[in-house]
């Protein structure tokens, strides 16, 4: 129990830094946040109402408990751009990234895994070579211009997917929200022709996540498994003459699911990160698209909500895995 | 020749100075055994002299418009091809080299010293300071960088200053945690307690004890982050948050090329490889620069 106390007081602290670091972006970095709310045109009364309205004529660290009170409630301030509260726009853009992250995943899992294995188990063999690069690969290519070298080839040219959005625009709206998730949706509604349209269109956002996924996960996977490979265990074990196979999957692979885990949450995290570059390439109405056309607009109460959100998923997600690493992991206990 | 060769590799140095000449003379000779470090090494190299010889190796003006030559495809003048005001691709990307070797320098030179400094000072003291220190940078470092340099970048207004000092901001976390464990090693090393009992101040300790035996561990990481630090100053360009047109920044470039993506492939796609190339040679060259620096990763290639 005491362990279970430590962690929620740790995530409660990381949480709120987290809110210092979005109060200080909002209200300190900005040399006057007033001008970024009315504009420079505004009159002088307009300007004194709202600055004593945003409650700056307080001290900051009143602000500072304003501001974290706000949150709490749920209150993320009203959007510039789409005129609503910042909390709403956020549920309802939301599922749209989870959806595409979570294929993304699988994608990596599926794939990365295998490949790091073999990679290990043939180290210094070409292929190897060829994983490595792969792995280094995944750190040095643009997420946005992989989207867009992907649409002109697989879309444009080849046709084998479907363009940007969602779904197709006749099919648009045609399903009703239950879940946000437009595959599960449509399934739920029992319409295939949508399911079968809305994967067409997911597939090539999430296999672009999803190389990214599969790069990290692939490199960490290849350096457990060497370091398992090295141990003196499973040499007893080849010895006795267990098969190879057996000697991967077995005895060297089962020690590395606990820290795998670590891996495969930082980097389900690191997807939400990349989402917000690759939205904005396939028109994907996710928090992604939501955060750059708040930049683009200067609207700072979404950008804030946004960069809110996506952090405290991202730290939620990182203790998360922590936690199961250590229920997990007896040594860590 | 086999003197000179002999004086470098001497085990028992007679001068400061030889034995630092012997030590960079053994890394690079292990540096030069890695194939894939040496392929960095080159990368990041014709990096460099592109970014100086720019006007020498451009064929074109990076900025001269030239309508009637507007989405031409790569061609004998045109070795990328031409954009959409009809300015050649490949003299923008020379250019360009320049930019993206000025983003990563500025924000090395911006956040590592302030992370070796934060980090040293956290691990030397010790106790509240620790306490305090690390826990700014953990926070830090719990944010994505991504969102973290593009929320800064908003508040701070676009552009290219403001988007180096928002990646800097980003990055200067990773610097202090791994700056904060090679101080805990070190200061109760004896050499350092023997400085301290001869009255050494601490701020003597740290600069000049401490620091110096951060830096291969520094340098490691810090060319390991230069691919993400490429890749998010591309990013801010992309969105239109970084370098403002018309500088020839790649991800601006990158950008400006969406729009064309179906049919005139060729404008966003080549400013693309010279990402990827570039972000690749970085982290050739750090892998092999940790191989060969850090004893501790050299069997896991």
């Amino acid at each position: 129990m005491k362990g279970l106390l430590g962690v929620i007081v740790a995530v409660a602290f990381t949480f709120l830094g987290l809110l210092a670091i979005t109060f200080f972006i909002g209200r300190v970095v900005p040399i006057d946040p007033v001008l970024a709310v009315v504009g420079d045109r505004a009159p002088r009364a307009v300007y004194e109402a709202v600055r004593i309205e945003m409650g700056l004529d307080k001290p900051l660290i009143v602000q500072f408990f304003h501001y974290v009170g706000n949150v709490l409630t749920g209150d993320l301030g009203m959007s510039v751009s789409t005129g609503r509260p910042v909390a709403e726009d956020l549920a309802r853009v939301f599922p749209a990234t989870l959806e595409m992250a979570t294929i993304g995943i699988i994608i990596g899992v599926l794939m990365g895994v295998p490949m790091g294995v073999y990679a290990a188990s043939r180290q210094g063999s070409l292929l190897d070579q060829v994983i490595r690069v792969v792995g280094l690969l995944g750190y040095s290519v643009p997420a946005f211009w992989l989207g867009l070298v992907g649409l002109a080839l697989f879309y444009a040219k080849l046709q084998w997917v479907g363009g940007p959005g969602r779904i197709d625009i006749f099919y648009d709206g045609l399903v009703e929200p239950v879940t946000g998730l437009l595959l599960i949706d449509s399934l739920i509604a029992g319409d295939t022709e949508i399911f079968v349209n809305a994967l067409t269109h997911i597939a090539l956002p999430a296999a672009v996540l999803g190389f990214f996924s599969l790069a990290y996960i692939a490199r960490m996977t290849r350096s457990f498994m060497l370091d398992q490979l090295a141990q003196e265990y499973v040499t007893t074990a080849r010895v006795k003459g267990v098969s190879e196979r057996l000697v991967l999957w077995r005895h060297a692979f089962r020690p590395i699911l606990v820290p795998l885990i670590t891996v495969i949450g930082l980097s389900y995290a690191g997807l939400l990160e990349g989402s917000v570059m690759i939205e904005t390439v396939f028109s994907w109405p996710g928090i992604g698209n939501y955060l750059t056309t708040a930049l683009l607009n200067a609207d700072m109460n979404a950008v804030l909500g946004a960069t809110l959100v996506i952090g405290a998923v991202f730290i939620g997600i990182n203790k998360i895995s922590d936690v199961l690493y250590r229920v997990l992991d007896p040594r860590a206990r | 020749m086999a003197t000179g060769r002999d004086w470098l590799l001497d085990d028992s140095p007679s001068s400061r100075l030889q034995a630092r000449l012997g030590r960079s003379y053994r890394l690079s000779r292990a540096l030069a055994r890695n194939p894939l470090a040496m392929v960095g090494a080159v990368i990041v190299l014709t990096l460099i002299l592109v970014a100086l010889f720019a006007p020498w190796i451009a064929t074109h003006s990076p900025v001269g418009q030239d309508l009637a030559m507007r989405l031409k495809p790569p061609s004998w003048d045109n070795w990328m091809g031409t954009d959409e005001l009809g300015r050649d691709i490949w003299s923008r990307v020379v250019y360009g080299a320049r930019i993206t070797l000025m983003i990563v320098a500025l924000v090395a030179v911006l956040a590592a010293p302030v992370g070796l400094i934060i980090g040293a000072v956290a691990g030397y003291f010790g106790g509240w300071v620790d306490r305090i220190l690390m826990g700014i940078t953990d926070i830090f470092l719990s944010m994505p960088k991504l969102i973290l340099a593009l929320a800064f970048v908003a508040a701070l207004g676009p552009g290219i200053q403001n988007a180096i000092i928002a990646i800097a901001i980003a990055t200067w976390p990773g610097y202090a945690r791994i700056a904060r464990a090679e101080t805990l090693t070190i200061r109760n090393s004896e050499f350092v307690a023997a400085v301290e009992l001869q009255g050494a101040s601490s701020f003597r300790v740290i600069v000049n004890h401490i620091l110096p035996l951060c830096t291969s561990s520094m340098i490691i990481r810090v060319t390991l982050d230069m691919a993400g630090i490429i890749l998010t100053a591309a990013g801010l360009g992309f969105i239109g948050l970084g370098a403002q047109p018309p500088l020839p920044e790649w991800g601006a470039m990158i950008s400006r090329g969406r729009s064309f993506i179906l049919d005139q492939w060729w404008v966003a796609t080549m400013p693309g490889f010279a990402i990827v190339i570039v972000s690749l040679g970085f982290c050739f060259l750090g892998d092999g620069l940790r191989d060969v620096l850090d004893p501790k990763h050299g069997d896991r290639q």
